[in-house]
Formats: C-alpha cells, structure tokens, sequence
C-alpha cells in the first residue's frame, strides 16, 4: 500500500507529461487527479491503521561502495505518516483546484497544451516530496530534498515566457542549493563518522556523537553539533528561514496552486520534518538546538514585520508561511518536536486555504494581486470569502483562552490557536534564556500575525471598491473544481487542532508517535508546557486581539494613520517594505561578486597568467610556429600527422631494440 | 573466443582500412556509403563489446581477457581488462555510434572523416585495454592524430590557433611520458603492466642540483605522467587548450573530446600514478586534491562569464573532472568509485550536452548566447531534452552525475574536509552557470527575428539523444551496474596502495631505528 502511494504520484506524472497526446489532455490530468486522490485515500488508511510498529519496505539497491551502502526504500513510522497525509491530501486537492484554475491561462495562447505539463510537474513534485517523507536513510532523502527543488523551480518558472519568473525559479534553486550544500556535508560527515547513513544506524549513533570530536576546516568541534548544525543549513534552506529565505517570496510568481501547494503547505515544511526526523541526534546537540530557536524566532518575528505592509496578496500569505515555519523551528529547538509537527500538520490546511482562497480572490478579479486595487469583495465571492475568514481564524490563532473553557483537556479554538499555542508555551516551559528570548518575539509575532492577516481581509473584502471597476463588475465565484478544495480545507483548518490535539500534544502523544521523535535525557518541556502560568499562556491570546484591534483601526475605522503612519516613520516604512534590503545586499556580494570574479578569473586567470606564461614558454618558438601554422593552412596537416606517426615509430623502435639488447 | 578485446579493437580499423582502400568518389551516394559503413562498423563493435562485458567476472579484480604477443623483439603487444578498463571500453564502443550519428550532416571530405573517427575509435578502446605501457603510449599518443585532423580540418574558422594550442599542449607532457617510460624500463627490465604494478620503485629521496627531492625517483616519475594526464583531463591550470578546441571543433568532435578522450587522463592517473608510484602519490595528493578543488570553484566562475555556450559547457567539463582528480587522490573507496563514476556519467552528459549546442548551431550557425532566446516557444522537444540534460551537469540525484559528484565528495571528506567543502561549492555554481544559460537560450519569448523559423529536432537527432537520456536515467537509479564492476578492482588498487604506503613506512622505520 505504501509502494502505491509513493508511486501512484510519479505515474500520473509520466501519463500527463507523455501521455498527453495520445490520450487527450482531458484524460490525462484527469488520470494525474484520481492517481492523486487514491494516493491520499491510500495515505489516511495508513495514517488511521498505523500501529506503531515501525515499517521498512526495500524497493531496489541503490548506491553501493564499500561500506557506503544505501537502498532505495520505504520507511513507515509516525512521522512518516503524518507528512503523507498531509502532502496528499494538499496535492489532491491542489490538483482538483488547478482544474477550473489553469483553465484559459492568459499566459498561453490558444491550442497550447500546458495544462498536463502543469499537471506533470505538480504530481512529480508530490512524487519527489513522498520520496524525501518516506526514505529510510539519509541519501533517498537527500533525493526527494533536490527532487523537490526541481520541481518548484518548473513551477515557480512555468511561466517561461515571464522574465521575473525565469529569474525567481534560478533564484529559488540556487539559494536553496546553499542549504543543499550544508545538507550534503552533514551527510558526509555522518557517514565519516557513523560509517552508515541509514537511519537506524545514525539514530543509534546519537549518544556517541555527542562524545566525540571531528575536526572540520581549522576547527576541531563536536560531532554531534557540527552534524546537525550542517543538516540544519539544509533545513534553512528548504524551509526559507532567515539569510537563506530571499527565494521564498519570488517564489509567488509561480501560478497560485503551487503557492499553496510547495509554498506554503508541503516543500517548505521539509525543513522542520528534517530536524523532527534526526531528533536521535538533534537531541544530542544543545548548541544547534540553541541555534534553531534562536534562527526559528527572529525569523518569525522578521518575516511577520514585513507581512505588515506588503501590498501583493500573495506575497503578505509568503511571509506569513515564512514566519509560521519560524515558530515550527523554535518548537523544535527546545525540543518540543511534537509540537512543530502539530503546526506543520495544522499550518497546511489553512496556510493552503488562504493561497488557494487568495487564488480564487485573484481569478475573479482578473489576475490583479496588489490588495490596494481590492474592497468590498465579499459579497461578490461570498464562498471564498468566509474561506479566508476560516483560513484567517486559524492563521491568527483565534480560540478559547485555556484558563476559561475547555473540552475536558483539549483547548477550544480553530487549528491554529491549538498548534500556535502549544509552540509558545514550549518555549516558556523550556526554561531556558534561549526559550525565553523565543517566547517574548513568537508573542509578538503573533500580533503582527493577527495585524497582517486582518489587514489582507478588511482591504480584499472590505472597505470601498477600488482600482479597476470593469474587474470588480466581473468578479465571480469560481467553479465547483475551486470551491470544493476550500471547503474540505476550511474543515480542517476549523477542526483539525481540536480533533489531533490529545495526539499530538496531549495524554496520547507518546503511544500516538511511537517513538518517531526522541526525547533526549531530561527533555520533559512538553509536559511543562502544560503547566506553564496562566498568564503567559494566556499572552498569545491578547497579543492577537491587540493584532486585530489595530487592523481594524487602521482599514476599517480610520484609513488615514496607516498613511500618516507610513510617512512619520518612513525610514522604519521603507526597510520593511523592502524587506531589509535582503535581496540588494545579496545581489551585490553573491550575485554580481561571482560574475565578476568569473570575469576577472577568465580574462586575467586564463587569459594574461596562464596564456601569457605559456605563450611566453612558446616565444622562442614563434617564427617556426608562423611557418608551421602556414603550413597547416596550405593543407599540410597532413604532414605534420605523418611527422609524428613516423616520430612515434622512431623512438617506438628505439625502446623496442635497446630492450632487446638489455 | 580469446582475442575478444584485440576483435573490438580492431573492428574499426579494419573498416577504416577498406574505406581508405576501396570507396573511391565524392559523390553523394560515395558519402552515404561511408557514413552507413561507418555507422554500421560502430554499431557492431558496440554489440561485440558487450560480450566483454558478459565474460568479464567482477569478482575477480585483476586483469581478464589477457592476449599477449611477441612483436619486434622487446615489444610486446598487450590487451586486457580489468573492472576499470572494462567500462571505459564499453563507454567508447556505446558512444561511438552516436558520435557518428551525430555526423550525418557533414558534407566535406565525408569519407575522410568517417576514417578519422574509426580510427580514434580503436586507439581509444586500445588505450584502455593496453597491458603493456610501450602500446599505452603508442595508442595514447597516436590518439591525438585524428583528432587533431577532426580538428584541424572539420573544425570553426579559428581551428588553426585552437589545434596549434592543443598541440603545443601536449606535446612537453608527451616528451616527459616518454622519458619516463624509458627510464622506468631501465628501472624495472619490462614494459609489461601487470609486472610494472607489483614492481616498487625506489622512494628514497635524491637530490639534483642540491635540490633535495622527497620520494626521489618515484617523484619524478609521477610528475613526468602528470604532466602528460594533467594535459589530457585537463587539470587547472593547464586546462586553457580545451575551451578552444572545443570551440573550433566540429559537434562529434567536441562529444568525443569531452565523453572520451579526457577520460584518459583520469585513467592514467588509476592506472599507472597510484599503484604505480604510491609513495609519491601519497606525497602529492594534498597537492593534487587541491588542484581539483580549485578547478571546480576557478573554472566554474569562469563559466558564468562565457558568452559562449560550448566554452561554457567546456569550462563546465574541467570542473567536473575537478572531482576526478580529487577523487582518485584522496584514495579511498568511495572517492575512486565516484571519480570512475563520474567519469562514464559525465561521457554521457557533456556528450549529450555539446549534441545540445549542435542541434542549435546546426540550425543557427553560431554559438552566441546572446544569438538564442526562447527556444521552448518552437522548440519544446528540444527544451525537454536540453533541460534534462541541465540537471544531470548540475547532478541532480536520480541522475548519473549525482552518483559519480556525491559518492566522489563522501569519499573526500574522509580525506580532507576542507578539499570536500571547497570542492562542494561547485554544486551551487553549477547550478547557477547551467540554469542562467538555460535561461538565456530556451527560456523567455521568442522575440529575435532570425529564431522565428528555426524547427524542433528531427527524428534522427531524438534517436541519437534516446540512449543517453536512458543510461543518465538508468545509471542514475541504479548505478550499481556499475560500481559493482569497478568496486572490487578498486577495493584492490587501493588495497596495494595501503600496503605499499604500509610497507615504505615500516622501511622508513627500520632505517631509522638502525
């Protein structure tokens, strides 16, 4: 059944990207959507029956070179179910959406068929995520973790014809090779170490880790903390977090399914599914773990800061996903891994849920993105608007304060005030000044969380009607293929906290992951954050009111502070909006630094050093070489090939006969 | 049969013979009957050749498939195989048939040309089964004839400058092989490989005009072949003949330079500088590491700055037999197999992708980057191929050029963190320089005027990338097909080296304690 659900994504793949033809573009993405909709029915089976017993199903050897020996395999534990779900579940109902979404693509003319391409890549891309979520050692997932790489390049560059996408798929793949390039060497030194790279080993080899040395560059560090410092430059990556993030919001000029699809919901959560899967040896590492929550929060609390005054849609849901993937990382940095896998699992339904809402948003009003040109829209796309309203809900953290009710221990709230919370209070409960300092930016986060979600309501659906009128005239609800995925997801964001809070929080955590995440000697803080005072459990709950107060303020009550706001502190306006010069900075180091080292290393390097010097060895040669290369062009190479063969002949016959004579 | 490997050796010879001999005429039907007898030559040979691959025995490192005769007194004729020849055999006999496929276009001297590649064809395979090291040099050197002419005759309108520069080369690394050969005939009383790599060369250190020379005689042993190999993979930073030849050359050339006759090089330092001279190798191999590692990073900056897609994709090759050379000297099982790997994937890659530009220029007429733009809009066959092409050279995993790049830099850091980290900045350039060129060439609108009519590939064109793009795929997936070939014979050319570097150490010892 796994092998199924692992391979039924890749099939669709192939039949829409080659089948195409033969069957119709109709059938073949139809067939891509059922593969996908099997995979995910095939995927809650697994998550419901999963017994706990861990599961390893070898499908083919793969590498094999000396001891470096690794399978292709399926590997089937807690984690692994939960990231199956998750993925297909989003995937199929992605693939439903882009139905009625991908339909009259004003980027393509008529008759091109670049609807099952679309399909292809979105149902490889699931392949290469279900590779990385299911491997049983390091390298598999080294693959899907590249696989997906590729895949979101294809998709954020499938408009090809766009010179900003085309630059935002290079951007996407070569920053997330920097993270790659850490990813690697963590495997590298593991299997220095180790000498295995399959899970069971390396799990097993946590404890030794710890205790020993390995020298790397000029330092001589701890196993341990530099192997897991490496995998988590990989996660960084991956996971767009901060100094390695500037992709992640280029990434938007991909069509909006994939947003939400490996933007928002899926790819971008490999990151923390990395650190929660090597826990066996993360726990082993309180430096890198300090590094995590510290990496984790501030990138948090950045991401949100610039949410604040982005205009484009989908670039204010970007940092949002950015930001709630820094709160996934500071979880587990105090070693609540738990946790972070309750937000990644929460975050997909409704993070994908605002992308696929705010595509909806975008096709109705013609493929306008900048929320400035939006208002009143909610009684023009009523469905999608209490979508987002859901999606909103959840995102913000809206719920219950514990304190006042709850359902005997499950807290009351939508999916996101249960997960959020229980990251924040984690990080109280740690106990430490790293989980304190988290605590204090993950509580302001949540307020400019509620600020900027509120903010990209009350513009898109409240408020006068402004921009183009012609678009608002004709803005629409879109089809069923659009509406029902909102629907399904708007479930889960509602529910899904309340109804996995006993798993994966609660009394049932530790029969529920049966040993997937480990607790290192003395890790309790999950059950502490459970007992943390009422006052700071309760601090996220004000903080997001405080967020939605002055949303309200500002777009509803009195639109005039933002402006006013916006001028009397415009140095502080303009490094937000432009997102702390992240991408000019890097620019200008990395990006015309290599080209211009490149330059300078080919005309000097090549050219004066290297040819010079050997032009120079050839100067007492020049006037024959003039005469020579006369020759060759007066058509006497072949001479010159007779010279030599008759050269060769002479010294062959010379070694030949001074051997005989030896 | 027992001669199988001197067949496969001269199955195209032969063929280029009764070309030379008997097709007369310029005509067009005299050029097809070339271009079909030439086609048809490859083919069988290919087909030939993978009755060596059935009869090889893995197992058993060592050579198999010895032949041996008398020639001239003194010299010996040699052939066999061992798990590393043996891919690079079946490596020749799988592209040339494609190389001539590729050539269907040519309409000079066709006749010519089909005997220049048969030709080259069995000094290839020769290099790579020669046991006896005056056949090795015969063949090795004798290779640079043909293409030197492929060069020279068939080439751009600069190829005299781009074959004088190839030539000038290696002609001083050629000159120092054969000096060393000589001397170490003297040295060892045989030219017979096998002998030759169970014989240890004096290590002691010597000293010429009051240089002290540590690792004496083997030292220079060693660096008299470097000088020839370093030229021939190229190693920086002699690697500046190679952008040009590969400008200059015709398509099939540049694929046969690149997919092959590098190879050589990589070969020669597996063949003879490790087992050969182990204590020198051993002296040098920091040395030696770094000069890969510096490659990759130099030449792969220098990549981004080409304005040429062949020099770029040419710079791009001296970066990845960067991780050969890092590979083969960091000596250990991981790092040799990955750099053999490397090696065959990358035949298949840079083959695939120098193809890549042929198609266009084929068309077009020139190699400019800046000329193309938008090609996925006519093109979309084109596109896919050239983009699947992209990610192997970038080595992506489920690809041939992850296997050889990541299995190479695993076996490195063992060796050498630092070498391993310099080495694996090279993944993220690759990436950038392949992506941008991409970029630049398919992506985009189609906007240039001249581009408006250009027409996808042909039927001929799809059929020679097909089997590239399955073994990319195939090795890729499961590349133990190929590694279980070449482990064991690694396992037992480092086994040597172990002992060897064991065994100079104990005598080291004793001579101190004495």
């Amino acid at each position: 059944m796994e092998t199924i659900i692992l391979f039924a994504p890749l099939l669709g793949a192939v039949i829409s990207g080659f089948g195409y033809k033969m069957l119709g573009e109709r059938v073949a993405i139809t067939t891509a959507t059922v593969l996908l909709f099997l995979a995910a029915l095939l995927s809650w089976v697994v998550f419901f029956t999963f017994d706990g017993q861990t599961l390893q199903i070898p499908v083919l050897r793969w590498i094999d070179s000396g001891s470096f020996s690794t399978d292709w395999a399926i590997r089937l534990d807690r984690l692994t179910s939960i990231m199956l779900v998750v993925v297909t579940t989003v995937s199929s109902l992605v693939h439903l959406y882009s139905f009625s979404y991908m339909k009259d693509d004003p980027q393509f003319g008529e008759g091109e068929s670049y609807k099952p391409r679309f399909f292809a890549y979105l149902s490889f891309f699931t392949f290469a995520m279900l590779a990385l979520v299911t491997s049983d050692n390091l390298l598999q997932m080294y693959f899907g973790w590249e696989g997906v790489g590729v895949a979101s390049y294809l998709l954020i560059g499938f408009y090809y014809r766009k010179p900003t996408a085309n630059a935002a798929a290079i951007k996407a793949f070569v920053v997330n090779r920097v993270g790659d390039f850490g990813f690697a060497l963590g495997i590298f030194a593991i299997f220095y170490m180790v000498d295995s790279i399959r899970f069971d080993d390396v799990f097993a080899a946590g404890a030794m880790l710890a205790e020993k040395n390995i020298n790397f560059l000029w330092m001589q560090l701890n196993a341990a903390e530099l192997v897991t410092f490496l995998l988590f430059i990989g996660a960084m990556g991956k996971s767009a977090q901060l100094f390695l993030h500037t992709w992640l919001p280029d990434a938007m000029e991909g069509p909006t399914p994939v947003s939400a699809l490996i933007h928002a919901a899926t790819m971008v959560t490999a990151g923390v599914f990395l650190v929660s899967r090597m826990s066996p040896v993360f726990e082993y590492a309180p430096g890198t773990l300090a590094f995590v929550t510290v990496i984790g929060a501030v990138t948090a609390f950045v991401a949100a800061s610039i949410g604040l005054v982005q205009n484009d849609i989908k670039r204010v849901i970007a940092y949002s996903t950015m930001s709630q993937l820094g709160y996934m990382f500071a979880a587990a940095g105090v070693g609540v891994y738990q946790a972070a896998m309750f937000h990644l699992f929460t975050h997909a339904f409704f993070k994908a849920l605002l992308f696929l809402g705010a595509g909806s948003v975008i096709t109705a009003m013609h493929h306008e993105q900048d929320m400035r040109n939006y208002g009143a829209l909610r009684r023009k796309i009523p469905l999608t608007f209490w979508a987002m309203m859901i999606g909103t809900l959840a995102l913000t953290g809206v719920g219950i304060p514990a304190s006042v009710l709850k359902l005997g221990d499950i807290p009351i709230g939508f999916a996101g005030f249960v997960s959020k919370d229980s990251i924040i209070e984690s990080t109280f409960a740690a106990g430490t000044s790293v989980g304190q300092f988290a605590y204090v930016l993950l509580v302001l986060a949540a307020a400019m969380t509620a600020f900027y979600s509120w903010r990209l309501m009350f513009m898109t659906f409240y408020g006068p009607q402004k921009g183009d009128a012609h678009a608002h005239e004709h803005a629409h609800e879109s089809s069923w293929h659009m509406t029902v995925p909102l629907i399904v997801l708007a479930l889960g964001a509602a529910f899904a906290g309340m109804i996995w809070f006993n798993d994966f929080m609660g009394e049932g955590v530790r029969e529920f992951f049966a040993g997937a995440v480990f607790a290192g000697p003395g890790n309790d803080v999950l059950e502490q954050s459970h007992r943390i005072p009422e006052l700071a459990a309760s601090a996220p709950f004000w903080a997001m009111l405080l967020g939605f107060a002055l949303a309200w303020l500002f777009y509803i009550r009195s639109p005039r502070i933002p402006v006013v706001l916006a001028e009397q502190f415009a140095p502080l306006y303009r490094l937000l909006l432009n997102k702390y010069y992240f991408d000019e900075i890097y620019d200008f180091v990395f990006v015309r630094g290599a080209k211009a080292l490149g330059r300078l290393l080919w005309k000097k390097g090549d050219g004066a050093v290297i040819d010079g010097a050997i032009n120079g060895v050839a100067l007492g040669l020049v006037p024959r070489v003039t005469r020579f290369v006369q020759r060759i062009q007066s058509g006497y190479v072949y001479h010159y090939a007779l010279a030599t063969v008759i050269g060769l002949v002479a010294l062959v016959t010379w070694v030949s006969i001074s051997g005989g004579t030896n | 049969m027992d001669n199988l490997l001197s067949i496969v050796t001269f199955i195209p010879l032969i063929a280029a013979i009764i070309l030379a001999l008997f097709l007369r005429g310029e005509d067009e039907a005299a050029q097809l009957a070339a271009k079909r007898v030439a086609l048809a030559t490859t083919l069988a040979t290919f087909l030939i050749s993978l009755a060596i691959l059935a009869q090889y025995d893995p197992s058993r490192p060592g050579f198999q498939m010895v032949e041996e005769y008398k020639w001239i007194t003194g010299f010996t004729y040699k052939l066999g195989v061992d798990g590393i020849g043996v891919v690079f055999v079946l490596l020749t006999t799988f592209l040339m048939p494609l190389v001539i496929g590729a050539s269907w276009n040519v309409t000079t001297r066709v006749k010519e040309y089909m005997i220049a590649f048969l030709v080259l064809e069995t000094l290839m395979i020769a290099v790579f089964a020669a046991l006896d090291l005056v056949l090795f040099y015969v063949v090795f050197e004798a290779g640079l004839i043909p293409m030197f002419l492929i060069i020279g005759i068939w080439g751009g309108k600069d190829r005299i400058y781009a074959s004088f520069k190839f030539f000038l080369y290696t002609l001083l690394g050629s000159v120092l092989m054969l000096v060393a050969i000589i001397a170490m005939y003297f040295e060892a009383g045989t030219t017979d490989i096998p002998t030759l790599l169970n014989h240890s060369f004096p290590s002691s250190p010597i000293s010429i005009l009051g240089f002290q020379i540590a690792g004496g005689m083997q030292t220079l042993l060693f660096l008299a072949f470097l000088a020839s190999f370093a030229v021939k993979l190229p190693m920086w930073p002699v690697h500046t003949w190679l952008p040009d030849a590969h400008v200059q050359a015709p398509t099939a050339g540049s694929v046969v330079l690149a997919s092959l006759l590098l190879k050589m090089g990589g070969y020669g330092f597996l063949r003879f500088s490790l087992p050969m001279f182990p204590e020198a190798s051993a002296l040098l191999a920091p040395f030696m590491m770094w000069l890969g590692a510096i490659a990759i990073v130099y030449t792969s900056l220098v990549a981004l700055a080409q304005q040429d897609m062949k020099k770029l994709i040419a710079y791009s090759s001296v970066a990845h037999m960067g991780i050969v050379t890092m590979g083969v000297f960091a000596a250990t099982q991981q790092s040799v197999d990955g750099a053999i790997f490397q090696m065959v994937s990358h035949g298949f890659i840079s083959g695939a992708l120098f193809l890549c530009v042929g198609v266009v220029y084929d068309r077009m007429h020139t190699r400019e980057i800046a000329a193309y733009g938008g090609l996925v809009n006519r093109m979309p066959a084109y596109a896919l191929i050239f983009m699947f092409f992209t990610l192997a050279n970038v080595g992506l995993p489920g690809t041939s050029g992850f296997v050889g790049e990541f299995l190479t830099l695993v076996g490195v850091f063992k060796a050498n963190s630092w070498v391993a980290f310099v080495g694996a900045i090279g993944m993220i350039l690759s990436a950038a320089y392949a992506l941008w060129l991409y970029r630049r060439v398919v992506f985009g609108d189609l906007i240039k005027e001249s581009l408006k009519a250009i027409t996808d590939m042909t039927a001929r064109e799809k059929w020679i990338f097909a089997p590239l793009v399955v073994m990319t795929i195939l090795l890729g997936v499961y590349p133990d097909l190929v590694l279980d070939i070449t482990g064991p014979s690694v396992e037992a050319l480092l086994e040597g080296y172990k002992t060897a570097l064991a065994g100079a150490a104990d005598a080291a010892l004793q001579l101190a304690t004495n």
